[in-house]
């Protein structure tokens, strides 16, 4: 047992050795450590009765000063402690439908490479009809019809979004369930969840995790145009609060601590998802080093 | 059951094209043989797409009874209605009947184009989308065919210095571009060129396609195309990164083959090796994704047409997101979805009828 602990310690290691000599994948990993600890530390930190209409205390719309760093909104709410408050909701709506979709994605996945004939078939078509479709035109009247939440946003992401997953996982299990080890294992009587979950799962999950990185880029930025577009989870997050910028004619009365902060958040998250994404990429997958 | 009538006449056709080629070499027959198979290709992928707009048609309907509460309330909300005027509005609607047949009702309507009224607006939704289709067309056309252009053209210079200093520039443009939301470019945008920034006074017009003194003969042109301008920029932002990508890599396929080896060993010039040689068959894999990416373009002009209050579909399904409108939400999303299915069948056709290495396989 301990051999096999001192193993996947020697494997980590060698994993982080590499993932770290991945530059661009190390400024992601650094912005999302922030992202994160910022949103844990909000509710310790700050006080979410500024985040009340009712009770907010700066002057509307003013531009940065001493007491409020970013400005104000509308109603003279803080544009800094929305920011705050708002990537808890950004973040959470964001892994949570990424976690979704990669659920749905590798469950169909697998079992699409595993089963030939016809389910693989069904599956396959529906998949396509999926990936072929406009997700945010599909997420928007999911979410219009199912009624706001935080809980309908990230149902709506997750099933538009999970197609292009599935593609990738069908393609690894064929690739691994043609290796001699699964045959035998089939031989000496491995049922189909035997070689689904002991031998094509633990292959198949390293490009889970990559790919589940990419997701969250994807997820959040979606989100946060749902959120544009009126389908919001009710709590202010990064989206909602540029609808409200929108909405109070932040943009075309020159309010830019209203419109920039947001996005930029949203922009950095994203981009720093994407490249952790790529670098994880390129350290799990060995056929894409040395191609740039 | 529809894949199988989809993958059979591709073997058949394939196999026909081979021993047409192997026994008897004569163009003729070869000829014949591979516009037989393309036919067949193209049923099959015809066959496909009805079968996917099928769908569409299915899930439309049992999604939009998910709605919560009266459908006849919901789809006439803020209309005040007595409750005579409900059961006659339900019967209309159709609620009264069994699920099967209302089921049938509504492929039936659709198939002959009516997508039911609008409570809003008071009109046949099918009318009001005919009205907002011209706008849409002119934005993702122009913007369709500016990105393309730029996305290829730079895509095969990128790919062609590789590891240069534009390679670099438009792989980081690129990555950017993805992570930036449309409407916050677009937000941007309207900030900086329409409203102005400081001392620099607005160049564009912050919303719609016209103004209400609109000019009249070909100033009215102008007029349309001054308005275009921004929304137009958001859009090519948008998805010419991804022509880009695509074009870069597909070109960077073809720098390791033979025939680019061989174009050089032959002492052609450089730009005449990428023109000639290399980026024309580079371009067909890229057809196919610029169609396959369609989809993304539709979102885009959603969030686009919402940010530009440009009188489009993408307005049109928006305000009906946001009123909400369902006729007209069910409506729109089933024209976007059928123009969207619609789009990639002809790619994949027009791929097969480009590309002679897919025929064959």
């Amino acid at each position: 047992m301990s051999d096999v602990t001192a193993r996947r310690r020697e494997g980590l290691a060698r994993f982080w050795r590499e993932y770290r000599a991945q530059r661009s994948g190390m400024y992601g990993a650094a912005i999302l450590v922030v992202a994160v600890l910022a949103a844990l530390l909000t509710p310790l930190l700050t006080d979410p009765s500024g985040l009340d209409v009712t009770r907010a205390t700066g002057e509307k719309m003013a531009p940065p000063s001493l007491g409020f760093p970013l400005g104000t909104d509308e109603s003279g709410r803080s544009i800094l402690l929305m920011i705050l408050w708002g990537s808890r909701v950004s973040l959470l709506i964001g892994f949570l439908s990424a976690l979704l979709s990669m659920v749905i994605g590798t469950v169909v996945g697998i079992t699409a490479g595993h089963f030939r004939g016809w389910p693989s078939a069904v599956l396959m078509r529906i998949t396509d009809w999926f990936l072929v479709l406009p997700t945010l035109v599909l997420a928007l009247v999911l979410a219009a019809i199912l009624g706001g939440g935080t809980s309908t946003i990230v149902l709506a992401i997750g099933v538009t979004s999970w197609a292009s997953t599935a593609r990738l996982i069908r393609a690894q299990t064929l690739a691994v369930e043609a290796r001699p080890y699964v045959e035998r294992s089939r031989v000496l009587g491995g049922g189909h969840w035997h070689v689904m979950t002991r031998h094509v799962l633990p292959n198949v999950a390293p490009l889970v995790l990559a790919n589940t990185t990419l997701t969250v880029a994807g997820a959040i930025v979606t989100e946060s145009t749902l959120a544009f577009l009126g389908a919001d989870a009710g709590q202010a997050s990064w989206g909602s609060m540029l609808r409200g910028s929108y909405d109070w004619g932040a943009v075309t009365s020159g309010a830019w601590w209203y419109v920039l902060p947001p996005g930029l958040c949203i922009v950095a998250v994203v981009l720093a998802f994407t490249l952790c994404g790529r670098a994880l990429e390129v350290v799990l997958n060995p056929r894409l080093r040395g191609v740039s | 059951m529809a894949v199988p009538t989809e993958m059979e006449p591709v073997g058949p056709a394939g196999s026909a094209e081979g021993a047409a080629g192997g026994a008897a070499p004569s163009g003729l027959r070869g000829a014949r043989g591979t516009g037989r198979g393309l036919i067949r290709y193209a049923l099959a992928k015809l066959g496909g797409a009805l079968l996917s707009i099928g769908m569409v048609v299915v899930a439309t309907f049992f999604l939009f009874r998910l709605i919560p509460g009266d459908p006849a309330v919901a789809y006439t909300r803020d209309v005040p209605l007595s409750p005579d005027q409900l059961t006659l509005l339900r019967r209309q609607m159709g609620l009264d009947r069994p699920l099967p047949e209302q089921f049938l009702d509504f492929v039936l309507k659709s198939l002959r184009g009516d997508l039911g009224t609008s409570y809003e607006y008071r009109r046949p939704v099918a009318e009001l989308i005919g009205e907002r289709l011209g706008p849409t067309l002119l934005l993702v056309g122009t913007g369709l065919a500016v990105a393309v252009t730029l996305g290829l053209w730079q895509g095969a210079r990128a790919a062609w210095n590789h590891g240069g200093r534009l390679d670099r520039f438009s792989t980081g443009l690129s990555l950017t571009l993805w992570s930036v939301p449309t409407f916050w470019l677009g937000l941007l945008l309207l900030m900086v060129f329409a409203a102005g920034v400081g001392p620099i006074p607005g160049i564009f017009p912050t919303r719609g396609m016209e103004d209400v003194d609109a000019p009249d003969g070909p100033l009215y042109l102008l007029h349309v195309a001054h308005h275009l301008v921004l929304p137009c920029v958001t859009l090519v932002a948008v998805v010419y990164a991804q022509y880009l990508v695509v074009m870069r890599s597909s070109l960077l396929d073809e720098i390791g083959q033979d025939y680019v080896t061989t174009a050089r060993a032959k002492g052609l010039r450089d730009a005449e090796v990428r023109r000639r040689h290399a980026v024309p068959n580079a371009l067909l894999p890229t057809v196919t994704l610029v169609f396959l990416h369609i989809g993304l373009v539709v979102q885009g002009a959603v969030t686009t047409e919402t940010v530009y209050s440009w009188p489009g579909l993408g307005l049109l399904f928006y305000e009906a997101i946001k009123g909400p409108d369902f006729a007209v939400m069910q409506g729109t999303f089933m024209v976007l979805c059928v123009a969207v299915i619609v789009m990639n069948t002809l790619a994949d056709v027009l791929y097969h009828v480009l590309d002679p290495r897919v025929r064959s396989a």
